[in-house]
């Protein structure tokens, strides 16, 4: 049974086109991820299923038109932004409160909906005193509030470190087993793989492919002859870990996500062991295609 | 069955309640609004004192001398107050990226500019009524008791002025992308409502030869004037202090100028929303 419904979806900024075309279907209890390059139209996608932005096109969630009825399907939706902003006047168990009472239950849900997140212990603290990880959480149990048919996603573990990151594809994994619908737009593989069924790959605001993680995976990455190692050390060993690893020919750098080496596919761990030897104290490590 | 207990209706009153506590909320948390009530309430007590001393002097002890000193002062603080916090309430929720998530949740563009305005109203109301308060407070211990239905008048009409000063804030904050351009944009409506208004008018007497129905007319496009000649009315009952113009008012609506007058004010606190709504809804969270 189909619970979107996307008939030839467009959505232009001015005079560019971010969205062009688009049809799909997403059928309840299944879990889809949307991949594709910064610019792909993967954000304007879920906004325009959230009715945020005008469109060409029509957008069904379970039979209701979205532009007709937007304030009725916002209701069966529950949404996590890639990053949450939340009222710095509230404390997590008012912000609860506030967008239970604005989905029209009982406010008293905010015990219940936060324990099942692990955040209960947090229930008198500003909301701007949490932690990256726990806002997330947080976006987590709103979205989760009055137990919508559709969660959307948009890139939810981008500003997460590795461990919240685990701990919230954790939370991710165990609604994709009690049959939560799922649309989640990400960067990382590994995230699609872990919890999709099915990927719309986009490029361009077009819809290049509707597969599986699989076959998109031996699409992509077949011919690929490195990939992307991605260390995680003391901050004070950054420097001297990259010249280390530079003296020995590899290509690395130092951004966000700690140190990035691209490794050759049939020596991933070549620099684990060259880093070791050395003396350096690797914490975790993460590789991507 | 489930449809028909998921159909919502786009202006619910209970979302606007909700909207409108927050608002309330978070603008009695709010530095600029704390700093405005201190001005008000210091500056209205100012004046009723010097009103209190002045009158005292040549034996006259009442709220008309203070009610007339409070006619400027609001129409100086008042829209300044409601201009900018209206202007930055849409702006920075968008700026600081709350205002995308209170979208995505089953609400309508009405309901949260509704909800911001009655919350703001409110905060506003509030300061007034402190100012006010202590005010009247400070004069019934003189023991005056002469004018002080006009003095209550006066806080009304200033609850009108301050909801139009909102609609108008909330007009520049639903159209435009950021704070800076909001405030700034409102900033230059006081200044051209307040100042430039009353210049604009008389210059284009003294140059197009203006007949005084034309100038009255063009008057009541300005809702501080329309405030200005309400307040006048309430507290003398005419409008000979205005000169031709007020003249030719009294002359042609006679006792019905005062309930127009404030009906006028109503109609102008509420104007500047459906051009707010139309832009707010088309630009939403971005």
């Amino acid at each position: 049974m189909n619970l979107l419904q996307i008939e030839r979806l467009t959505k232009c900024f001015g005079t560019t086109s971010v969205l062009r075309d688009l049809s799909f279907t997403v059928e309840v209890g299944k879990q889809v991820a949307l991949w594709g390059p910064n610019g792909a139209g993967k954000t304007t996608l879920l906004r325009c299923i959230l009715g945020l932005l005008p469109f060409k096109g029509t957008i069904r969630l379970d039979g209701y038109d979205v532009r007709q009825q937007g304030k009725t399907v916002r209701r069966l939706i529950g949404f996590v932004p890639q990053e949450v902003a939340f009222y710095p006047t509230l404390n997590v168990g008012e912000t609860v409160a506030f967008f239970a009472c604005l989905r029209g239950l009982d406010f008293r849900i905010a015990r219940p909906i936060l324990e099942q997140v692990g955040l209960a212990d947090r229930i008198h603290q500003p909301t701007r005193t949490l932690s990256g990880g726990q806002r997330q959480r947080l976006a987590l149990a709103l979205a989760l509030l009055g137990d919508p048919l559709l969660l959307l996603l948009d890139e939810p573990t981008a500003s997460l470190d590795m461990h919240s990151r685990s701990e919230f594809l954790t939370y991710l994994e165990s609604l994709k087993q009690q049959g939560k619908t799922l649309i989640f737009s990400t960067h990382r593989f590994e995230e699609i793989e872990q919890l999709a069924g099915r990927v719309l790959f986009l490029e361009n605001g077009r819809l290049e492919a509707d597969t599986t993680p699989a076959l998109l995976k031996k699409r992509l990455f077949q011919a690929a002859q490195h990939a992307c190692l991605r260390l995680q050390l003391p901050a004070v060993q950054h420097a001297k870990a990259l010249q280390t690893l530079q003296a020995k020919g590899f290509d690395a750098c130092i951004n966000s996500h700690g140190l990035e080496v691209r490794v050759p596919r049939d020596r991933k761990a070549l620099p684990l062991l060259l880093l070791d030897r050395a003396g350096f104290e690797i914490i975790d490590f993460e590789l991507h295609a | 069955m489930r449809k028909a207990m998921l159909s919502s209706p786009s202006l619910a009153p209970e979302i606007v309640g909700l909207l409108a506590r927050k608002e309330l909320h978070d603008a009695l948390r709010n530095r600029w609004f704390m700093l405005y009530t201190l001005v008000f309430t210091l500056l209205t007590l100012v004046l009723s004192w010097m009103g209190l001393a002045s009158g005292q002097r040549y034996g006259l002890v009442g709220f008309g001398r203070t009610t007339a000193s409070l006619i400027n002062l609001v129409m100086l603080v008042v829209p300044l107050m409601g201009l900018t916090l209206g202007a930055l309430s849409l702006a920075i929720e968008r700026e600081q990226g709350t205002l995308l998530y209170v979208l995505a949740q089953p609400i309508t563009a009405a309901e949260v500019l509704l909800g911001k305005l009655l919350g703001l109203a409110m905060a506003l109301t509030a300061t007034l009524s402190i100012g006010f308060g202590l005010s009247g407070l400070l004069l019934a211990w003189q023991g005056s008791t002469v004018g002080v239905g006009a003095f209550i008048g006066l806080l009304g009409l200033s609850i009108l002025l301050s909801i139009f000063s909102l609609s108008l804030g909330l007009l520049f904050s639903g159209a435009l992308p950021r704070t800076a351009a909001a405030l700034g944009s409102a900033l230059f409506a006081w200044l051209l409502l307040v100042f430039l208004g009353d210049l604009g008018l008389l210059g284009s007497v003294l140059v197009l030869h203006m007949p005084i129905e034309q100038l009255f007319v063009l008057s009541l496009l300005n809702p501080l004037q329309v405030f200005k000649f309400t307040a006048i009315l309430l507290l003398q009952g005419d409008l000979q202090v205005l000169g031709p113009a007020g003249q030719y008012a009294m002359h042609t609506y006679g006792w019905h100028l005062l309930p127009l007058s404030i009906g006028l004010l109503g109609l102008w606190a509420f104007l500047p929303l459906l051009p707010a709504y139309l832009f707010f809804r088309q630009r939403g969270a971005l």
